[in-house]
């Protein structure tokens, strides 16, 4: 019994850890777009569209307790937001030349902003954080199915 | 507890986005004091036309575009501003036109200004704006059936638009427009302060605390 609860109460704090995560990301993705004013191009707006209603999906699965459920409805939105901040990040890196990039109009996807240390954009943050949380989604779909 | 602490965190995020926001613009603001010491050429131009007496101590610098309507409902408030502080105020027109198209209607303003028809002609431009610039839907024709009324010759002006100085007079404030970061217009810096949180009451209270600041009163 006692084990269950354990189990139940270690699930609950990953899935918090996700749920802060999206939480910072999306105040950080607030910040460059309102206060530092970085125009988010159309990459972008996809990824955004992925994160910002996670916040809400992620915290309806913390209460009242731990629900597993909350795994089937957030991985969807998170491999998708990973797959598109990966060709984000490789559009920008110019691996994939810019012009095959569907932003023709508004702020291109390739502008630059800022690169933490040299090299880290944001393209790449958006990347991290949604691998970072498809691999904890995952961890947890493991762990509760068995 | 897990309300608390889900609470709790959601109460940090927003006093981290709130205490960030608040220290990014005051980073701002000293930077671009430090930038108006430094090179006051950046927020006026050679080129660039201005109103208002020479001695004036409160610089207004403007980035507008002829064809923006909220320039054009900004103008009347500068000039009640100018009016109640004579000799304080100096007015300095810059040009951002962000849209495609629009820095044809800012070659034709300093075409005008060839003429010397300046003033009149922004004047103009502004009331008129809704026939030749409706939400942004620019019909050059319709504003050459108006210009006469500034008493320009039209002619002329569509030969003199296309020179190269007055392309290169846009082509610097553009320069200074990305140096300086405006996004929107019209963007304001009144003594190289910008003006942080538009609206009018905001530029009024940024115009009033320069006017305090540069001519003290005697008690």
């Amino acid at each position: 019994m006692s084990q269950i609860d354990q189990a139940d109460k270690t699930n609950w704090t990953l899935l918090f850890l996700g749920w802060l995560l999206v939480s910072v990301s999306t105040t950080i993705s607030l910040f460059f777009s309102s206060v530092l004013e970085y125009e988010p191009c159309v990459l972008c707006w996809y990824q955004r569209i992925c994160l910002f209603p996670m916040i809400f999906i992620l915290a309806a699965g913390l209460f009242p307790s731990f629900d597993k459920s909350v795994i089937k409805y957030a991985l969807p939105l998170s491999i998708t937001g990973g797959l598109t901040a990966f060709y984000h990040t490789l559009l920008y890196a110019g691996i994939i030349p810019e012009n095959i990039q569907p932003c023709s109009k508004g702020v291109s996807c390739t502008e630059k902003y800022i690169e933490l240390f040299g090299f880290v954009s944001i393209p790449m943050l958006s990347f991290l954080a949604f691998s970072t949380l498809v691999a904890l989604l995952i961890f947890l779909k493991r762990r509760t199915s068995k | 507890m897990k309300y608390v602490l889900v609470g709790l965190t959601c109460v940090l995020l927003v006093l981290a986005f709130i205490g960030g926001s608040s220290y990014y613009k005051g980073q701002q603001a000293e930077k671009f004091g430090f930038l108006a010491q430094k090179n006051a050429e950046l927020f006026v131009r050679d080129h660039s036309p201005t109103l208002g007496s020479d001695d004036a101590k409160v610089f207004i610098v403007e980035f507008m575009d002829p064809a923006c309507e909220t320039c054009a409902a900004f103008e009347p408030f500068i000039k009640q501003a100018m009016a109640a502080n004579p000799g304080k105020i100096k007015l300095v027109l810059r040009y951002a036109p962000f849209h495609d198209g629009a820095d044809n209607f800012v070659k034709i303003l300093e075409a005008a200004r060839l003429q010397g028809k300046y003033w009149e002609t922004l004047e103009l431009m502004f009331k008129t704006q809704h026939i030749w610039a409706s939400h942004h839907n620019y019909q050059p024709e319709r504003l050459w059936e108006v210009l006469p009324r500034a008493g320009l010759d039209i002619e002329r002006i569509k030969k003199d638009m296309h020179s190269p100085a007055i392309a290169k007079i846009i082509e610097q404030d553009m320069a200074d427009v990305k140096t300086l970061n405006v996004q929107k217009t019209p963007g304001y810096f009144v003594n190289g302060r910008p003006l942080q949180q538009f609206g009018y009451k905001q530029l009024a209270q940024l115009i009033q605390s320069e006017l305090d600041a540069q001519y003290p009163t005697k008690r």
